[in-house]
């Protein structure tokens, strides 16, 4: 066991834990913040996505070491009142169904609107295809994030 | 033990498949055949509890001491009074509404309010909502067999309309009170508030609950005119979304509660083997473990075993759990095979098999024998597992003859009534929780895991939360069953349709899970999507048949059941026949439809109607150049006609691709047709991956796909672009979080037929093949 000090949604949070142990469960079940998700454990469903410094990664498979000294990113980061262009695009588009994928969907499309403002359907596609909605909510996703591109260049966040 | 283990089918199976009598059976019953028209199923709730919930017996129960937790709602808000248990005013003017049907995406956390609010005239945005708890009063609270709309129709709207009411009645008397001469006749209610129409006076919901309560409750409250609702019928926003995009809705696998471990269970890598030895002590060595014990798995009659380990973390259990260094004695599964069970089902294939006996009309032997064209085939579609993206997990926590549990689980009764009889505690001493569910398509509705973490809990005297890996939920069941259709056909010189037979053969859930089928017996779920009405063709010599495959491999139901494998092969065999005819195959079925049996003949009407949209809406009329095909397909389940039409086309790469799936609904009037898309849309997206992707095989008696790797579901970039239409009319709901999934396949291979001549026959196939 060893002490981490993780910076997750500008907190900062010190935790005790076996270095290998992944930050999903860290940030689940020590951190408290359950708005991750675990869906797969071997990074192929997305479910877990959250930003390491701004870029997308699947917290099921990042261990706890590799993300010390790292800002961490989490759904319950994005804003304090579902004010983010993309949660207010998802709400608009009605996006989810049952909704366990979805903090993974939004943390993906936030990451891809911030590279990339002006996405095509081919770049939604290749940024979103780590996701997997059991629900088939994906052509609502890729509304929604034209929807919120459209916020975003109008400023009307 | 099994069996009545699993509380939602426990009723079935005193009688399985005997006449449906009791109440009981069919308030519990998850499966629509059980309740098998709309006029059953309706009758059913009002005969079943749900009756209470329409506010005749309601109140009167509200105050009995059984309702203890309603008794303490009461007790402590000191100021709320309940006239049905769905909704509860207080003296503030704060409406609570109780959803009854758990949510696993299917919207029912809109829809069943909105049936209330639109009856008590208040808007959604104005009232809190909260999941039931299982208690009788509430009736069935089963999500399952597409069944929460079509059965809380009449009954809740009921519910809300009894107490507008009452609070009509009520601010009628207390306006009369005070002088003036108000006849009820007019008031009126509308946003939270009666309204005296003449004097122009309004007194809130708030204000009158008090009054209201000692009105007496109506026997038959007035329904509103669907012309005039506010709410139903129209898109309107859900009230879960918005929890959805923040992460603060609350699945099961995020509930803690104090105290409690977390807990894995390395399972039989070949299903039913038994734990010959493990290493307990190299388990315990993982920091934060704190107990390995034996677990048991009650699945319907099967008893399945695993090693548990018990944890302060999550993380911990995963790594006690992999130093368990298992033996396993896999004598008795070490033989199962999907390949030898299929091959076993093609022998099968050959004999007669059971007669259902009111599907069997005219004789198709003869017809065979004496027709110009003949066309034999067989289908056959894998096995599956449902892959809900939240893996099973619960929280048990049992004190002495106590039982508290958390759970994302597609009903509250079936929970209780499951941990009761397991526990063989009274049902009062169950406290459920229901979380949203994330996912479930079926597979929540057995209550296996419960029942795993219960007997931990027991054990250890500490609430246990039990998380399942995806490897477990992938591997161990239970699954779709791999099914087949062997069909027969016949048309005569003009090429019309005289003879048709559709045997299936595979597994039988009821055999399996609830009690043997007697011999000669169709099972008769087996049917679902065949019956006369789900399938009005007028042929004039038919046959349903049905050959059982017992397998060892446990099976449930999957998304719209025997509907998701029979249609595959009903509607391609029509198809089939349709070019052997040389005829357009949507005109071809029209004239099937014409000469459907007499008491069919409203439904007949209504497919008709559903292909004339669906001709009108996927342009099926245009001529298509070469190398670009379409195809159509339309079932009926749950009470529900549904059609698709799939258009793919060779590209330059030479690959087949699903350029466009345009659907057409016909369920009756909705609730929300937003909801109705969006299912339908979800059906399409999910048909297609059974169609495409993965199925689940057995070797040497492990099921050979464990993760999303190899159990590979489509994604965004995979999937094609959509169109959903919805039948406008005034006729009963019909069920929605299914009826878009059983043509799914057949109008996908009929398309692909159309455009490069090859037939489709077994399921998963590779587009990319073809």
């Amino acid at each position: 066991m060893a002490k981490h000090t993780l910076t997750i949604n500008t907190k900062s949070y010190t935790i005790d834990a076996e270095p290998s142990t992944p930050l999903l469960w860290v940030i689940r079940d020590e951190v408290g913040l359950t708005g991750t998700k675990y869906g797969c454990g071997i990074a192929q469903c997305g479910a877990c996505t959250v930003h390491l410094n701004g870029t997308p990664v699947r917290s099921c498979s990042v261990p706890v070491s590799a993300a010390v000294g790292q800002k961490i990113t989490t759904i319950e980061g994005l804003s304090t009142d579902r004010s983010h262009p993309v949660q207010k695009a998802w709400i608009e588009e009605q996006v989810p169904q049952c909704g366990y994928c979805q903090s993974g969907q939004i943390m993906s499309a936030v990451a891809l609107l911030k590279d990339n403002p002006n996405p095509t359907d081919a770049d939604i596609d290749t940024a979103m295809q780590g996701n997997i909605c059991r629900c088939g909510t994906y052509p609502h996703i890729r509304t929604a994030i034209h929807k919120a591109a459209t916020m975003m260049k109008s400023g009307s966040n | 033990m099994s069996a009545e283990a699993d509380g939602f089918r426990q009723p079935l199976r005193s009688n399985p498949f005997g006449t449906k009598t009791t109440k009981e059976q069919n308030t519990n019953s998850i499966h629509p055949n059980v309740m098998n028209t709309r006029r059953d199923f309706l009758k059913t709730s009002v005969l079943s509890g749900a009756a209470l919930a329409i506010g005749i017996k309601s109140y009167a129960e509200a105050t009995s001491p059984k309702d203890v937790t309603l008794e303490a709602f009461n007790a402590a808000s000191g100021n709320a009074f309940e006239i049905t248990p769905f909704i509860v005013i207080d003296k503030s003017g704060t409406v609570t509404l109780y959803n009854p049907r758990p949510d696993m995406g299917q919207g029912t956390w809109q829809s069943m309010p909105a049936l209330l609010a639109e009856e008590l005239e208040i808007s959604l945005d104005a009232v809190k909502i909260e999941p039931t708890n299982g208690l009788k009063k509430y009736g069935s609270q089963l999500s399952g067999g597409s069944g929460s709309v079509r059965g809380s129709w009449i009954p809740y709207r009921t519910a809300g309309a009894a107490v507008r009411t009452m609070l009509i009645a009520a601010a009628a008397q207390t306006w009369s009170g005070s002088g003036l001469n108000v006849s009820e006749a007019d008031c009126y209610a509308e946003n939270g508030k009666v309204v005296h129409k003449p004097s122009g006076k309004r007194l809130a919901y708030g204000e009158l609950i008090e009054k209201a309560a000692t009105m007496p409750i109506p026997k038959e409250p007035k329904l509103k005119d669907p012309k005039d609702f506010k709410i139903l019928g129209k898109p309107m926003p859900r009230p879960d979304i918005p929890m959805k995009v923040d992460g603060s809705a609350q699945f099961g696998i995020d509930i803690k509660v104090p105290g409690m471990l977390y807990a894995s269970i390395e399972r039989s890598p070949a299903i039913h083997g038994k734990v010959t030895s493990f290493d307990a002590a190299s388990a315990k060595k993982i920091k934060g473990v704190k107990h390995v014990m034996k677990s048991e798995r009650k699945l319907f009659q099967m008893n399945l075993e695993g090693v548990a380990v018990l944890a302060d973390t999550y993380w911990g259990a995963l790594q006690g759990r992999k130093a368990l260094n298992i033996k396993w004695d896999d004598s008795a599964a070490k033989d199962i095979s999907t390949n030898a069970l299929f091959k076993q089902m093609r022998e099968l294939a050959t004999t007669d098999g059971a007669v259902d006996d009111k599907l069997n009309r005219g004789n198709v032997a003869q017809a065979l024998a004496g027709a110009a064209k003949r066309l034999d085939a067989i289908y056959e579609t894998p096995f599956l597992a449902h892959a809900a993206m939240e893996p099973l997990n619960v929280i048990a926590h049992i004190r002495g003859d106590k039982a508290e549990i958390w759970v994302p689980a597609q009903g509250p009764d079936g929970v209780i009534r499951s941990v009761a009889q397991y526990l063989k505690i009274p049902a009062e001493n169950v406290t459920v929780h229901i979380t949203f569910l994330g996912g479930a398509f079926g597979r929540k509705a057995v209550m296996d895991f419960v029942l795993e973490a219960v007997h931990l809990s027991k054990s250890v005297n500490a609430p246990v939360k039990l998380v399942w890996t995806r490897e477990d939920d992938m591997t161990q069941g239970p699954f779709r069953p791999g099914m087949l259709s062997a069909m027969k056909g016949a048309l005569d010189a003009q090429g019309n349709v005289v003879a048709f037979e559709h045997k299936i053969v595979g597994a039988s859930i009821q055999h399996q899970a609830f009690a043997p089928l007697p011999a000669g017996k169709v099972d008769d779920w087996m049917t679902e999507g065949v019956t006369a009405e789900d399938s009005p063709y007028g042929f004039p010599n038919f046959h349903f048949r049905y050959v059982m495959a017992e397998t060892q491999i446990p099976v449930v139901w999957w998304r719209s059941v025997y509907g998701s494998t029979n249609m595959f092969g009903h509607e391609s065999f029509i198809d089939e026949l349709a070019h052997a005819a040389g005829k357009d195959p949507l005109t071809f079925r029209l004239a099937l439809l014409a000469n459907a049996p007499a008491e069919h003949a409203a439904t007949a009407r209504r497919f008709e109607a559903v292909l004339k949209m669906l001709a009108e809406k996927s342009g099926w009329n245009e001529k298509l150049p070469v190398g670009k095909g379409r195809g159509i397909a339309i079932t009926r389940s749950f009470a529900t006609i549904c059609a698709h039409a799939v258009t793919v086309s060779r590209g330059a790469d030479g690959k087949v691709k699903i350029e466009k799936v345009v659907g057409v609904i016909d369920c009756g009037m909705t609730v929300n047709p937003a909801t109705v898309k969006a299912q339908t849309e979800g059906n399409i997206v999910m048909g297609l991956t059974a169609a495409l992707r993965d199925g689940i095989t057995f070797k040497n008696g492990r099921a050979e796909q464990a993760n999303f790797d190899a159990y590979r579901v489509l994604r965004i970039h995979e999937i094609p672009a959509m169109e959903i239409h919805i039948m406008q009319n005034g006729e009963a709901p019909g069920g929605v979080g299914e009826p878009g999934l059983p043509p799914v396949a057949p109008a996908l291979t009929n398309a692909v037929f159309a455009a490069t001549g090859k037939r489709i026959r077994t399921l998963p196939f590779n587009i990319d093949e073809v």
